[in-house]
């Protein structure tokens, strides 16, 4: 087990500096380099002390050196705590990060939890019960999570809310309590907001979970030890929670793995149609504008949220599963 | 008659006619197999109707498109949808079948100065058949200036849809937006096609170290959420580049990352055949490598390796129309079925036009078309397999 700790270990710290590489090299994509953005902003301002100020800016961020040499510096200071300095808001990136974090990983976290406890009764519900209504009504929700993108579901959603009640959908706190500090009352707010990205979030995965589920189901209830189990008397309700759903259920915490991309990606979308203080909405509107070092620095922070999930789960599946930890599967 | 002349009668023909029927009677191609376990899936049969119906629309846009998608109309801004009726009912002649739209009447909103639409009954506008309307090139190339229907005087307006905010056909951008819409999914899907079968191959048939590096690079790529890394990389574009560069920009950067689910696919197809007993025949016959993966093994896996790339196609579709969404995708003079719904982006402008999500419709019809076929396929891809 400690052998296997370390060797995930190892490939995380790898896998991590590879996407900062990725992040960096995203960062240096657009021509030109990020001091040009900003000294072409003064000049549009009318500063006419910005040539000296440029130079000095882009010695201290080294802009002259060899993509390498650029990339260890970035990748020094990030190990540091500084993550840059955002040109357009005029605040550093670690500064913008902390204060929307909190409520991003809330949301993020929700939606997981949501995920999971719609798609597990319902997978194993719709494969115990095959072919009846509630069936059907699964495999139509399923349909509607793969084919629907998030972006559609949050306007629809959005668009009957104001349909029906007249109020727009916007945030995640009524008016009063944006700037309040958290209270219960403000807590009470958020969670009556919460439910709609909540939602949106979480459909695409749960339709595919289900369907996973049902299929991994549907193979293990007609194994000889389910028949074995009914013919001695056990009831319908144990057997099933006993020992086929623990079968089904191994491949399902291996797509860990992939919940985490597919939530992070959709919360993004999500989180801007429906204008969400989170991280996504900045991530967007620093790409637009080509504040790249936010940008790099918000892309590497999800990237690493997702490598650090993946770690979590590779290491709980192997604790479950010692197949895993000792190479017998590829898992 | 003699026996002989018995005997060489019953030779001469029936030997022929009883081994011609049985080697085409009783002998179907793999593709004849496939199609027949295809044709089962009433589900898979239906889609794949409905897709040739898309990519036919899409092919025909000029003809099929009523107005020019960029015209823009200042007076018909957010126009909803018109009433369009096939009969008309006259004093002198009674129910004739002269097919019609309604016109518009404005009326203002005294307190909040807004404008609406009505349907106006006395306003009718003919609709023709092959009218002469507006001219535009046929893929480019061909002048035409007939389209399939259209309304012919100078004042009419034909919105079968509405139009948008500014007052541009929402029923001719929606068929041009198919073009690209549809097109990018293929052509994303093709190269990740490309990049997959090449990367995926060369780890499954060689193994080895290139085998466990090229996997950790998948795992990589797989690991980190893809909107974000498609938003950076599309982000990075250059603002200049004309809407061609743009398109094929955006291809790429999806198929950088679509590639993975294809090389895993044809990665364990390559292994689980590289053990089979025709492959080690080849190989003893001393074929070539490049031989081996081309006449012996990309044969019977490739109906497998199209059943997946369908299943991409949606995927593709769904990314880029979530790029174009966010803005950071197509561009404006560009019309995919993203550009389009960017107009719905806020509130404000759903209340007053919720037909801006008749794109989104066909997108999720699309997807599902695309799922039931890939599901079709992938099942009737293996003719031999147990389900049949």
């Amino acid at each position: 087990m400690l052998r296997f700790i370390a060797n995930r270990m190892f490939a995380m710290v790898i896998m991590t500096l590879v996407l900062s590489f990725v992040c960096f090299f995203i960062i240096q994509l657009p021509p030109g380099d990020v001091m040009t953005a900003y000294a072409a902003q003064l000049a549009a301002a009318g500063d006419s002390s910005s040539a000296d100020t440029i130079a000095r800016m882009r010695a201290a961020y080294g802009l002259d050196e060899p993509f390498l040499t650029q990339y260890f510096i970035w990748l020094k200071s990030l190990l540091s705590g500084n993550l840059g300095y955002s040109f357009t808001l005029q605040r550093p990136v670690s500064e913008i990060v902390s204060s929307r974090i909190g409520i991003s990983l809330a949301v993020e976290l929700l939606a997981i939890v949501v995920l999971w406890g719609i798609a597990i009764p319902v997978g194993i519900y719709s494969a115990v019960r095959r072919y009846s209504v509630g069936d059907m009504f699964a495999t139509v929700f399923g349909f509607i999570g793969i084919a629907v993108p998030n972006f559609l579901l949050a306007l629809l959603i959005m668009y009957i809310i104001y349909l029906y009640t007249g109020t727009a959908v916007d945030g995640l706190f009524s008016a009063e309590y944006v700037q309040a500090r958290w209270s219960l009352a403000k807590l009470w707010d958020f969670f009556t907001h919460v439910w709609i990205p909540v939602i949106v979030i979480a459909t695409g995965g749960a339709a595919q979970i289900i369907r996973i589920l049902r299929a991994n189901l549907l193979d293990e209830l007609n194994k000889p030890y389910v028949v074995t189990a009914r013919a001695k008397g056990m009831s319908e309700r144990r057997l099933i929670m006993r020992y086929p759903v623990r079968v089904a259920m191994i491949p399902l915490v291996a797509t860990v793995g992939w919940v985490l991309p597919t939530v992070i990606s959709s919360s993004i979308v999500t989180a801007i149609v429906l204008n969400l203080p989170t991280l996504s909405p900045i991530l967007l509107r620093s790409l637009l504008t080509q504040d790249m070092y936010l940008a790099g620095a918000l892309i590497l922070f999800m990237g690493l949220l997702t490598l650090i999930g993946t770690l979590v789960s590779d290491l709980l599946l192997a604790w479950i599963d010692p197949r895993i930890r000792t190479g017998m599967t590829d898992g | 008659m003699d026996k002989t002349q018995e005997a060489l009668a019953a030779a001469d023909e029936p030997v022929f006619e009883a081994h011609t029927p049985l080697t085409t009677q009783g002998t179907e191609t793999q593709f004849q197999l496939i199609w027949r376990a295809f044709k089962a899936h009433r589900l898979a049969m239906v889609s794949l109707w409905v897709l040739i119906f898309l990519y036919a629309v899409a092919a025909f846009a000029e003809f099929l498109a009523p107005n020019d998608p960029l015209d823009v109309n200042a007076r018909y801004t957010y126009a909803p949808p018109q009433e369009f009726r096939w009969f008309e009912h006259t004093e002198e002649d009674g129910w004739a079948f002269r097919p019609h739209v309604l016109g518009y009447d404005v009326e203002v909103d005294p307190v909040a100065l807004r404008r609406t639409f009505v349907m106006d009954e006395e306003t009718k506008y003919y609709v023709k058949f092959l009218p002469e309307t507006w001219e535009t090139k046929m893929w480019g190339f061909i002048p035409i200036s007939r389209h399939l229907i259209g309304v012919e005087g100078r004042r009419d307006v034909l919105f079968l849809m509405g139009t948008d905010r500014l007052g541009r056909d929402l029923l001719s951008r929606l068929i041009y937006g198919a073009r690209i819409t549809l097109s990018i999914g293929l052509a994303g899907v093709g190269l990740s096609l490309v990049l997959g079968v090449i990367i995926g191959g060369i780890s499954g048939y060689y193994g080895g170290i290139v085998d466990n590096l090229i996997q950790r690079v998948i795992e990589f790529i797989r690991s980190i959420p893809p909107i974000p890394l498609w938003m950076g990389f599309a982000a990075a574009l250059p603002r200049d580049w004309s809407a061609l560069q743009n398109y094929f920009a955006i291809t790429l950067i999806l198929s950088l990352i679509g590639w993975t689910e294809l090389a895993r696919v044809v990665r364990s197809r390559f292994l689980s055949l590289k053990s089979e007993d025709y492959v080690s025949a080849a190989k003893l016959d001393g074929a070539g490598d490049f031989r081996i993966i081309w006449r012996h093994m990309l044969p019977a896996f490739s109906s497998h390796i199209i059943a997946t790339a369908t299943l991409a196609i949606p995927g593709m579709i769904l990314a880029e129309t979530s790029l174009s969404f966010l803005g950071l995708g197509l561009q404006t003079p560009i019309i995919s079925w993203g550009v389009l719904l960017q107009e719905a982006q806020n509130l404000r402008a759903l209340a007053d036009a919720p037909w801006l999500l008749i794109p989104g419709v066909f997108i999720v019809i699309t997807i599902l078309a695309m799922n039931f076929l890939g599901d079709g396929m992938r099942d009737a891809a293996d003719p031999y397999g147990s389900n049949h």
